[in-house]
């Protein structure tokens, strides 16, 4: 489904975008490019679950017009978001930080993953061992190919 | 119906009535599963079908309430207005806390009818304890309603106008959607009463497998379009061309889907080998566990969207109780019975087997990702009272990672064959989808440059997806090393289940195909327009000719006019629009979405400025490819039950036959 694609997706590309409005944009190309890739990774605070980018609320045409402030004064992607988070706290960013309080978010997939195979790693050698050997001798194959009556071959 | 009946005291007296027969459901066939009385076990299907109808009538109830604009039901002032079109006063019983709750025990109570209709060849012990667990969550989700969630409270004195409906919900979609999601979300209860029963009989075998796997994928299918519904109707409704986004809500569904896919694979394993039984067991107590959990997020109002219509706490309460009886019920009931179970077959780890364990370990993880991603947030404001957003870049970054192996590894999985498989034979077999594979990555390099490398890969997997898929039915049918016609007589001897299988593992490469095309390529137009500007998106023109205003049944618009070309010729016109709805002041936006092939062109209103009209113009390619994927996987799952061996019904099996062919 479109689950699938979303993580190459992410990886592929920069997603869409709505909300920005004509007067907002920047002259400069490359500093509006740099403005959207930013907004995408802030949360618009009133909404659900938008990005800047994508809301229609003033609030978030307020943050995309403070973005594009912070990056025609000549700050770096990372102090622009240091600013918001300064101002707002962590909720602002859409991408959690790597700190300690979010140390399980990050991890909890892959250790899920790691534990899985771990598991099945563990349960596969114990089955084995339980079961024996499990091919049969050549006097068994021999029998056994008595009793079911068929010709023997090669 | 004349005015004076009272329909709703009578929906409310059938539910108190529903309630009492699945309390009796729930207890005197499991006493005489336990006792070995047939009479008591035979109370299963009476009080299960009983209860259907008695909820069937307390619904009819509510929508003929809704019908009549009878604005002395609490529920229907709320929701309604006399003015509000016929389609959406019947939609709108279920758009609303208390509607959609009584839906939800509705498909509920209608699942346990079916396995009470269909269910006479299960062993009559199986059948009611089944039975009687499904009893228990009706009973729990009566009681929510009839204790927190009335729909049939009355208002006195009666007022004379409804509030009318979210007209954000005033869509065609609200008749699809919720129907479809639940029947999904609501169907794993089969698998999930099956596990508990095969728990507390202390015995599962293969008839089991092939009883729940049919029911799971039943609740898989509509699951499937339902989620793919939802998305569809995000898309054009909300007016920002998104079609998904990671909202909590949406994850709430997207869980039980990705736990159900993981499910029905390996059930698939324990039918057809025996194997994997316990972590089958496992696996449908936590897919329906994620379903509660889902109903639990967007009923309870943890969440603020347009899905949580609940804010009252009782209710959130009330609900987490009955996550954590049947949660902790069913995981505590699994570690205590479930080493009684008996093991199944050996398989080496290259083998059909091994390959479905493969799917389940990375699915499973994935499915991780995304409750962590979902439920960290408010587990961590709770906690510390620390406020984080978990969105779309989290995701990417997790959960994409981890559904990459999954999907190179599909193809692989029905070429292996069971117990011991061959993985170089079977990648010879794929040479055809890894050459079309290459090709495609090639073409897009060529035709959009070497930035669009992630691009070229993404469209690279989803037709290895797609020819992967379909490699499978050309080997089964020997396709170029007999004559066609042999080939042909073969593909119709084949199981319809082959095809359901390259269907739904085909249909996730077209999905994929159309993500990937859209995000990577769409092109966008923001700007403001004068009556007579023509503006550029994509290789369509459009004209700007005016704005009119236009008045609906309860709502007033303003239409604009745009005639659209393609390289100066004219192909037709769109007319997106802004309506505000009178009851309720709330404006929306209409887009006006063209398609042309595969493709879409998505053009939306923005506010009005000094300098013209704002208007957002999208050209989406490939687009649709996203929920035809997905209809292409539900057609699969419809295949697949189809096949006659879950038509005609799994045979009986005598008790004594049920061993395993590998002793553990």
């Amino acid at each position: 489904m479109r689950l699938a694609g979303l993580a190459l997706t992410a990886l592929l590309v920069a997603g869409p975008a709505l909300a920005v409005t004509p007067e907002e944009r920047l002259a400069d190309p490359a500093l509006e490019a740099r403005a959207r890739a930013i907004s995408e990774e802030l949360r618009c605070l009133v909404c659900q679950n938008q990005s800047i980018d994508d809301s229609e609320a003033p609030l978030a045409h307020d943050l995309r017009v403070l973005v594009r402030e912070r990056l025609e004064a000549g700050d770096s992607d990372a102090a622009v978001k240091q600013f918001l988070v300064d101002r707002y706290g962590e909720f602002v960013l859409l991408r959690p930080t790597f700190s300690e309080s979010n140390l399980l978010l990050w991890a909890a997939p892959f250790l899920v993953l790691l534990a899985g195979i771990a598991l099945a790693f563990l349960f596969y050698r114990r089955r084995r061992a339980a079961a024996g050997t499990e091919r049969l001798s050549a006097e068994e194959e021999e029998a056994l190919a008595r009793v079911l009556g068929r010709p023997e071959q090669g | 119906m004349t005015g004076a009946f009272p329909v709703a005291e009578l929906g409310h007296f059938a539910l108190v009535l529903a309630l009492a027969l699945s309390l009796i459901q729930s207890s005197v066939p499991l006493w005489g599963a336990r006792s070995g009385d047939a009479r008591l076990m035979g109370v299963a299907p009476a009080t299960a079908t009983a209860g259907f109808l008695y909820v069937a009538l307390a619904f009819a109830a509510l929508t003929a309430a809704h019908l009549q604009s009878d604005f002395s039901v609490q529920n229907v002032w709320e929701n309604s207005h006399s003015a509000k079109p016929l389609l959406y006063k019947i939609t709108g019983v279920w758009g609303n806390h208390e509607g959609s709750m009584l839906l939800w025990v509705l498909i509920l109570t209608l699942f346990g009818a079916l396995v009470a209709r269909f269910g006479r060849n299960l062993p009559d012990s199986l059948r009611a304890t089944v039975l009687a667990v499904q009893g228990w969550i009706g009973s729990a989700f009566l009681l929510f309603i009839l204790l927190t969630s009335n729909p049939f409270a009355r208002l006195d004195p009666a007022p004379l106008e409804g509030r009318d409906l979210n007209p954000l919900l005033q869509d065609v979609g609200l008749a699809v959607h919720p129907p479809l999601l639940y029947l999904g979300y609501v169907g794993f209860s089969i698998a999930f009463s099956f596990a508990l029963a095969a728990l507390i009989d202390g015995r599962i075998d293969a008839a089991w497998a092939r009883w729940v796997r049919p029911w799971t994928l039943a609740a898989w299918t509509f699951l499937t379009l339902g989620i793919a519904m939802g998305s569809y109707w995000a898309y054009y409704e909300l007016g920002w061309g998104g079609w998904w986004f990671w909202d909590p809500v949406e994850n709430a569904s997207f869980m039980p889907w990705l736990a159900g896919t993981a499910l029905l694979h390996s059930a698939l394993v324990m039918e057809k080998r025996g194997a994997l039984k316990i972590w089958t067991v496992l696996l449908a107590i936590l897919t329906f566990s994620l379903s509660l959990i889902g109903t639990f997020l967007v009923r309870s109002g943890v969440l603020t969207s347009v899905h949580a219509f609940a804010t009252d706490p009782t209710r959130g309460v009330f609900i987490l109780g009955i996550l954590v009886l049947f949660i902790g019920g069913g995981l505590s009931l699994f570690a205590w019975r479930a080493p009684t179970l008996k093991q199944g077959g050996l398989f080496a780890p290259i083998s059909r087997e091994g390959a479905l364990v493969f799917n389940n370990l990375f699915l499973v993880a994935a499915t991780a990702a995304v409750f962590v991603g979902t439920l960290y947030p408010l587990a961590l404001e709770g906690l510390t009272g620390k406020k984080i957003s978990v969105g779309a870049p989290f995701f990417d970054l997790t959960f994409g990672p981890l559904m990459i192996p999954v999907l190179l590894a599909v193809p692989f999985g029905p070429l292996l064959a069971w117990k011991r498989g061959d993985l170089a034979a079977a990648a010879q077999r794929l040479g055809v989808a890894m050459a079309a594979s290459v090709a495609g990555v090639l073409a897009v390099l060529l035709l959009s440059g070497s930035h669009a490398a992630l691009p070229a890969l993404g469209i690279g997997l989803g037709l290895w997806l797609i020819a992967g898929a379909f490699s499978e039915l050309a080997e089964r049918t020997r396709l170029f090393r007999l004559p066609i016609a042999a080939s042909a007589a073969r593909l119709a001897g084949l199981p319809r289940s082959a095809f359901g299988t390259a269907l739904a593992h085909a249909g996730l490469g077209v999905t994929l195909i159309g993500i990937v095309a859209t995000s990577a390529f769409q092109s966008e137009l923001i700007t403001e327009v004068q009556p007579g500007d023509r503006v550029e998106v994509g290789e369509y023109g459009l004209t700007y000719v005016g704005t009119a205003p236009m008045t609906g049944p309860n709502y007033r618009a303003e239409v604009a006019h745009f005639r659209v070309d393609r390289d100066g010729v004219g192909i037709g016109t769109v007319t997106p629009s802004k309506r505000i709805y009178t009851v309720r002041q709330m404006p929306t936006t209409e887009a006006a979405i063209e398609t042309y092939g595969l493709s879409q062109l998505y053009v939306s209103l923005g506010d009005r400025s000094e300098r013209g009209l704002v208007l957002r113009a999208y050209y989406k390619p490939f687009v649709t490819l996203i929920w035809l994927g997905a209809v292409v996987m539900a057609a699969g799952g419809a295949a697949s039950l189809s096949d006659r061996r879950l038509r005609i019904g799994a045979p009986r099996r005598a008790a004594s036959r049920t061993t395993d062919p590998v002793p553990a």
